[in-house]
């Protein structure tokens, strides 16, 4: 009986010691193999390692409260809201030195979501855009325009893959704000009439689209049962990659249009109710190590915003012009802000629409 | 005497509140909590929703927002979602009927032990994840997958066919998900039906078709109705199966529903929409119970 209750305390004070843990919350597919053994390994810190695949399911957990999360990754115009609605703590700088590590342009831009960088810090970055199968375009249509919105936007140029299929991101802020900026609209004005000329633009071209998705696209595009996706750059990338494993003969091309494209940034944060706040700071300023955001660029395939890693990555990835874009491609990229709740209805009501007809 | 009546009235009143607090807990409030919400107002907070009650220089206020629910009639999707997704369970469950009914008689007929062997067959699929069953069925249907190419090689098509993310595949997903509730209180009512009464109209000179109509059918609606609504209710709040295997225009309240919570972090709004469903699943369910009990009544 007495052996059992020192093992029993034991075990308590075991779990419950300072040492302890950090529940990390991140999205699927998002880290290299080996960071999460790593950072076990030199702080004695046990992670808790969680996914999601969608920022509205993180973001419904954060705002229930007392999710139990460390350490969270959400994308910038989400965590902007966030921030307003208190999910937050600031983060305690001194206890991030790897922050000298960062991207000064990088954590600028981000500013726009969390003046000066209070709550977060850049977790990996892409963009949104589209990537076709090479072959099945081609027999379709010679002179398509590979490198432009029209591939999705021109009913004359979409219609002609509709039978291949042509899958969409069922993200409405990437796709609305798409079409905003192909029209020449600004995607970031909440007028009703921009709206409107946004949703005309896609329900002429709804019918040749085969579904909406957050991540169906990934494999159905390497297998080719679609021919072309709009979605996040880092999972077309993996599904070109996945293809070319396969060894089927298909072979997909990743586009970030030429009239530009959104560009979003995954941060980390930690949640004011985090228990562990303190093994979150460590997790942190692990992951802003520049060897280790080497090592996951360069399984996950999409950028860092580490300045000091550049020169770790490996040169395949760094020239790959679908994860570091060239400084004309760059300009031509736009964030996301986080909208009025009342147009952020009005917008989802847009998307049910085009999706559904009703 | 008067002890031992006493002590055997406290047992039964013990066994009628076990189910009692078992609906208090897990069906009135949380009812109570959702309906609550329904009556408030979103707000970009934690939670995100404005609180009902407030205390206001030690005065109770309370503010009721009855617009949600206005909001709802206001907008025609609610009702479209609505009455799609009964209809998605009406054609689901007719297609669990007419499949579920010749299984759950064949089983019924059946000699032991090959009897028991089928109904553990039956029950069998419940041992996989339902969530994978389902991703099987994106195998079997998709446009590269085994039904295209089994009709292909079969030379019955030329080109591949689009069943994944249509009407179709939702109710297949749904009538292969849900058939065994409808097989087991089918087989239930079959296994308990009297022969000694088909032996009867034999005798008196019905075909074994005329039998079935007007024996064994009418006395087996009981299992009719409890099998029907075991797939019927929860296949109106069915998430899952539309999302996985249905299309684009697939508009079912469960997905309706999701949106307001998630994508417009409007937590009222999702709860009114939940309230209602549950009294769209109610009024169904109450006129099945009618036509039951009139049943029994006209049996007994």
């Amino acid at each position: 009986m007495n052996r059992f209750l020192v093992l029993l305390l034991s075990v308590v004070a075991g779990s419950a010691s300072a040492q302890g843990v950090v529940n990390v919350y991140n999205w699927s597919d998002y880290i290299a193999e080996d960071t999460i053994a790593k950072f076990e390994a030199e702080t004695g810190i046990k992670v808790n390692y969680d996914v999601f695949d969608t920022n509205e399911l993180l973001e419904a957990k954060l705002l229930a409260g007392s999710s139990g999360y460390d350490v969270v990754v959400p994308t910038g115009n989400f965590l902007e809201r966030q921030i307003q609605a208190g999910v937050f703590r600031q983060l305690d700088k001194s206890k991030l030195p790897n922050l000298a590590n960062m991207d000064p342009d990088i954590m600028r831009i981000v500013e726009q979501h969390d003046p000066s960088n209070a709550h977060s810090v850049v977790y990996m970055w892409g963009t949104t855009g589209f990537a076709y199968n090479t072959k099945a375009i081609q027999e379709r249509m010679p002179d398509a325009p590979v490198s432009s919105w029209a591939m999705i936007f021109d009913p004359d140029v979409v219609s002609k893959f509709a039978d291949c299929g042509v899958a969409i991101l069922e993200s409405p802020t990437d796709i609305i704000a798409s079409a905003k900026h192909y029209l020449g609209l600004d995607p970031a004005s909440e007028s009703s009439d921009d709206l409107k000329q946004a949703e005309e633009l896609l329900m002429g071209v709804r019918k040749h689209i085969r579904y909406f998705h957050p991540s169906q696209y990934i494999n159905d595009l390497a297998n080719g049962d679609i021919c072309l996706a709009v979605g996040y750059s880092g999972d077309l990338l993996q599904s070109r990659d996945r293809a070319a494993d396969a060894k089927n003969g298909i072979e997909i091309e990743y586009v970030i249009p030429e009239e530009g494209g959104v560009v979003w940034f995954d941060l980390m944060a930690i949640p004011a109710d985090a228990p562990n706040a303190e093994e979150a700071h460590q997790f942190i300023n692990f992951i802003m190590d520049a060897q280790i955001s080497a090592d996951i660029t360069n399984y996950v395939f999409y950028a860092n915003a580490n300045a000091a890693s550049t020169e770790l990555v490996n040169p395949e990835v760094t020239s790959d012009p679908g994860i570091y874009p060239g400084d004309d491609v760059k300009a031509g990229l736009f964030a996301l802000k986080a909208f009025s709740p009342r147009y952020d209805r009005i917008m989802n009501r847009t998307w049910t629409r085009i999706k559904t007809g009703q | 005497m008067r002890l031992v009546a006493k002590l055997k009235s406290l047992q039964r009143d013990w066994v009628s509140w076990v189910p009692t607090l078992w609906l208090g807990v897990f069906f009135l409030i949380p009812f109570l909590v959702v309906l609550k919400i329904s009556l408030s107002q979103a707000t970009i907070a934690m939670p995100p929703y404005l609180p009902l009650f407030d205390w206001v220089e030690s005065a109770l206020e309370i503010r009721l927002d009855f617009g949600n629910y206005l909001f709802l009639i206001d907008d025609p999707l609610y009702g479209a979602a609505y009455l799609e997704s009964v209809r998605i369970a009406f054609v689901s469950t007719v297609i669990t009927l007419l499949i579920g009914y010749p299984m759950a008689y064949m089983i019924a007929t059946a000699r032991e032990p090959r009897r028991t062997l089928l109904l553990l067959l039956v029950i069998l699929p419940f041992w996989t994840s339902f969530l994978l069953r389902v991703y099987a069925w994106i195998a079997i249907l998709k446009t590269n997958g085994l039904l295209n190419g089994l009709l292909m090689s079969l030379g019955l098509i030329s080109e591949p066919l689009v069943f994944l993310q249509t009407d179709l595949a939702v109710y297949i997903g749904i009538a292969y998900t849900y058939l065994p509730f409808m097989v087991l209180p089918l087989y239930a009512s079959l296994s308990k039906l009297d022969r000694t009464l088909l032996e009867a109209s034999e005798d008196l000179g019905a075909t074994p078709w005329i039998s079935f109509v007007t024996v064994t059918l009418p006395l087996t609606i009981p299992g009719v109705i409890a099998g029907s609504l075991l797939v019927f209710v929860p296949a109106i709040g069915e998430f899952v199966i539309p999302a996985l295997l249905g299309g684009n225009d697939t508009l079912m309240i469960g997905k309706v529903l999701w949106n307001e919570f998630f994508a417009n972090r409007d937590w009222p709004i999702a709860s009114a929409v939940a309230i209602i469903m549950l009294f769209v699943i109610v009024g169904p369910l109450m006129w099945l119970n009618r036509i039951n009990s009139k049943t029994e009544e006209a049996t007994s």
